[in-house]
This record gives structure tokens, sequence and C-alpha cells, in this order.
């Protein structure tokens, strides 16, 4: 995935500029957090991605295409699970399927395999036999697990999730931080990870890119080089702290507004 | 012990439902003896406020032309009524789902809603003539504005996240409406269909007194120039019956459809 030079105004040429001259590229099976001070257009990059909506300025690249509008090739996760509260787990799970063209087709001849692989991603996630429940009979961070598993469904070459721990109580995020870190061992997607949360970050990315202020743009990068699978106790090693200590002093910078590249 | 605590809360909450279930008619009953008190106490004129035995007495008198003039003011009633569910949701999806057909329309509606519909019925006359049809349109006009605005007010409202999920996998508009705008409109339907069907009584009574072809409006029309006032009150209370009767419908429709949207209280959630 590639984005050069790209830049996003909002509300024409006098309104805001939420991105300018950002420049970031993720390799394939690579986990990249973005992390930036509230505001600085995370959300944006998200949207320009996705190809929900088109850049301003410069060009997308998702596997080798230019994004011009929605492709399936994303799934995503948001801050809020956005479950259907009248469809069962399983048939919310099952969404994606009824809509990406690719699937949609063969969904009513195979229903009963597609249930299967369903089935099998609620396992994974720790959600097993909820899949006849209803999103109202789930505690908020069983209602994300199955939020993941639907941006996780039609099997897509890139996960994007927009702060998606951030409304959960610190047990249960640092317990979907082990699952989402599992669900990535075992399947590899792309994945890119907004978040303000700098442990989560450290924990489970590979390179952890720093935005600026507004307009957001990269401003530095950090490898993370834990080996993996990474477990919640290493998050108390003097190494990882030093890691996070490193990072939030680069987003001081950036929230006092000096870019340190600048 | 905390068995027999189990058992009297139990016992409490059971004897609580059973007065829950049994109020409105205790409510009723207890309105008509009050009603009966007052009119003897007080010597009301029948002309004036008849008691209820007597309105009772003349429904049992004029049973036959009673139960045939509700049955039509039923027939045309849910006739328009059936007529504003299918032109209703169609314009609010409509209206839900574009924000153009929204601005277009939406002050026009409004206007037209503000119109009072009686002021229409000498004119559907001379559209359509004495008959069952001034009373049917009459009903539909009044009742199918309740039911566009809860439709595009539940489609509208959809969450933008939602909505960029399935966009963000290729989702055509049409889509999107028919896997999250209908049935999130679903409880804004019905309680709209709750609004729209008592209204849509108000609708055909009005044009059948200002048209007297038929129906309990006529009937009551006719009642009252003779001032056999009891007879007026047996029609609206015949009325009322039947307005509870279809709320009734319509509310046993609305729990079956829409059970997702009133949590039961066997909810469940453990941590994680």
């Amino acid at each position: 995935m590639e984005i050069a030079d790209v830049a996003m105004r909002y509300g024409g040429a006098e309104g805001t500029l939420a991105l300018q001259r950002c420049t970031l590229s993720v390799r394939e099976g690579e986990f990249v957090a973005v992390v930036g001070p509230s505001g600085c257009g995370k959300s944006t990059l998200m949207r320009l991605v996705s190809g929900l909506w088109p850049a301003s300025e410069g060009q997308v690249w998702v596997a080798g295409r230019e994004v011009s509008g929605p492709v399936p090739l994303v799934g995503m996760a948001f801050q809020n699970p956005t479950l259907l509260p009248w469809r069962s787990v399983l048939d919310n799970v099952m969404l994606p399927l009824e809509v990406v063209p690719a699937h949609r087709s063969r969904l009513r001849a195979e229903r009963a395999a597609y249930a299967a692989k369903a089935e099998a991603l609620l396992k994974l996630v720790g959600l097993e036999g909820f899949g006849q429940r209803h999103p109202h009979q789930l505690s908020g961070g069983m209602q994300q697990r199955t939020s993941l598993c639907r941006a996780l469904i039609h099997e897509p070459p890139l996960l994007m999730l927009d702060e998606p721990f951030s409304a959960l109580d610190v047990f249960t995020r640092e317990d979907l931080w082990a699952v989402l870190q599992d669900v990535w061992l075992e399947r590899k997607p792309t994945v890119i990870l907004v978040t303000h949360d700098l442990r989560e970050a450290v924990y489970l990315a590979d390179r952890v890119l720093v935005m600026s202020a507004r307009p957001g743009r990269i401003i530095a990068e950090r490898r993370v080089e834990f080996p993996r699978p990474r477990r919640l106790e290493d998050t108390y090693d003097t190494e990882f702290n030093a890691v996070v200590a490193e990072l939030r002093a680069l987003i001081a910078r950036a929230r006092a507004g000096e870019a340190p590249d600048a | 012990m905390p068995d027999s605590r189990a058992e009297a809360l139990a016992a409490a909450a059971r004897r609580q439902r059973r007065l829950q279930a049994a109020l409105p008619w205790l409510v009723i009953g207890g309105a008509f003896i009050l009603w009966e008190a007052a009119v003897w106490l007080l010597g009301i004129s029948p002309f004036i406020l008849p008691a209820p035995s007597a309105v009772v007495q003349a429904g049992l008198r004029w049973w036959q032309p009673l139960l045939q003039d509700s049955l039509v003011t039923l027939g045309t009633t849910l006739l328009g009524f059936a007529m504003a569910i299918v032109f209703g949701l169609a314009l609010g999806v409509a209206i839900g789902s574009s924000t153009l057909v929204y601005r277009g329309l939406y002050p026009l509606l409004i206007a037209f809603n503000s119109i009072p519909k009686v002021a229409v019925v000498p004119v559907l006359i001379v559209w359509f003539g004495i008959g069952i049809w001034p009373a049917v349109i009459t009903a539909f006009l009044i009742s199918f504005f309740p039911i566009v605005v809860n439709v595009a007010t539940g489609i509208a409202t959809v969450e933008p996240e939602l909505r960029d999920v399935l966009r963000a996998l290729g989702a055509r508009p049409l889509d999107i409406v028919r896997k999250i705008g209908l049935p999130r409109a679903m409880p804004y339907f019905f309680a709209s269909l709750k609004v729209a069907i008592t209204v849509a009584f108000v609708g055909s009574i009005i044009a059948e007194s200002v048209a007297p072809n038929a129906g309990i409006g006529r009937l009551m029309m006719v009642a009252s120039s003779r001032f056999d006032v009891p007879l007026v009150f047996a029609g609206l209370v015949v009325t009322g019956v039947m307005g509870v009767a279809l709320y009734w419908i319509a509310e046993r429709l609305e729990r079956r459809v829409t059970g997702w949207a009133t949590r039961g209280q066997e909810g469940f959630a453990p941590g994680g």
C-alpha cells in the first residue's frame, strides 16, 4: 500500500486542511500503527485508503492499483462496534459476504460453507457458541470482537482499524490486543491500526508512524523489533517502556507544533 | 430462607403483572360508573350528556345500522390506511435516503400536511363523486404523513460508520437501504402506524360527516339531526373500540417484527 504526497481539504478551497504532503507506504503483511495528537487526520487517512473519499491531491495505491472508489480490498473496524442490532452475531459477521460482489453471487449456494468460515473466525476471537446471540446480549468487548470478525470475513488483504479498542476498559482492551495479535499471526493481513494508545501501538505493530498536528503528515517512524508472539507482561519491560517513552516525546513535540525534521 | 424470599419476590411480580393487565379495564369501568353517577346525581338532560346506560340502550336498539355503518367505516379506513402504508413507506425511503428528494419535497409535504383535511373533502367529492372514495382518500391523506416522516427519520439516521463499512465493501445505495436502512426504520415505522391508524379513523369519519353517504360519520350526523344524542354517543363508542382494536393489532405486529429494539430482561452479558 502506498500513499504518495496526499493532501485532503474539507469544504472547498478555503476549508480545513486535514492532511498535507502525507506520504507513507506499508508492505504486504506488515502491521503498522499510526499515532498522533488528536485531530491530526488519522481517520481521514483511513477513509482515503478505503476509497470512501477521493484525495484532494496525490495518489493512494493499494495492492498495485490506484484507489479511485470503494474497492472491497479493505476490512474496517471502528471505535463503535457498529453491529446491526436486529441480526444475530453470526449474521452480523456474514454481512460483508452479502455485499462484496465476489461473494454475494455464491452465498446462497454455499451458505453452509460460509457459515462454517464465520464460526471458525468467531472461535478464533474467543466467541465460539455465541453466533446465535444478538449484539445487545454481548458485552462491549464481545461486540468489538464480533466487529473484528466482520472486518475479516471476506479475507481482505488490508485491515483498517480506527481506534477499535479505545472505548473498552483496560483489561478487556489488553485481552483484545492478544486476540488481534493471534489473528494477525494466523492470517497475516496487512494492518493499519490508528490509535492514540502508545502501549497498544508498540505491543501490536512492526512499525509505528507518528503524525504531526493538523494538517497531518508522517513526521517520524519507529521500528519495533520485539519478537512475536509478544506477551502482555513484556509491555512492562524497561526496553518496551523506552520505546513508548520515545514515541511519547515525539508526539509531545508534534503537539507543540514543531516537526523534528522541519 | 433464600427460597421463600425468592418465592415471595416472584409472587409480588405476578401480582404486579396481573394488576397491570387488569388496570385498563378497571379505569374504563370506573370512568363509566363515574359518568353514570354524575348524570343521575346532577340530573343532566340526555340531550346534553346521555348516561352510559342510555348509550348502551341506544346501541342495542339500533345495533343493525350501527354494525353496518361501522363495517363501512372500518373498510374505508383500512383501505385508506393500506394506501398510506404503501405510499408512506415508498416516499419515506426516498426522502430518507436522498438529500435531494428531501430538500425538494419536504417543504411541500409540510405545507400539504398543514391543510385542514376537512377543507379538501368537498374537492374530493367533486372529483370522485359521493361514495366511499372521498372517505378512503381522506383517511389516506391524513395518515400517510406520520408514516413518511418516521420512515425517513429511521433511514436518515443510520450511523455514518455503518454506512462506511458497507460502502467500503462496494455496496450500492440500494444495498444500504435494504440491509440497514429499512430494518433500522422498522421501529419508527411501527410507531408511526400506531399514530396513523387512529388518525385514519378521523379522516374517514370527517369525510363521512361532510358528505353523508354511509358509515359511522353519516350515522352520527343523522342521529344528531334527530336529537338522538345517545345514538351519537353509541357511534363514538363504537369508533373508539375500533380504534383501540386496530392499535392493539399494530402493537402485536410491532412486537413480533421489532423485538430486537425493545431489549428483553433476559439479556446477559458476561465480561470479556
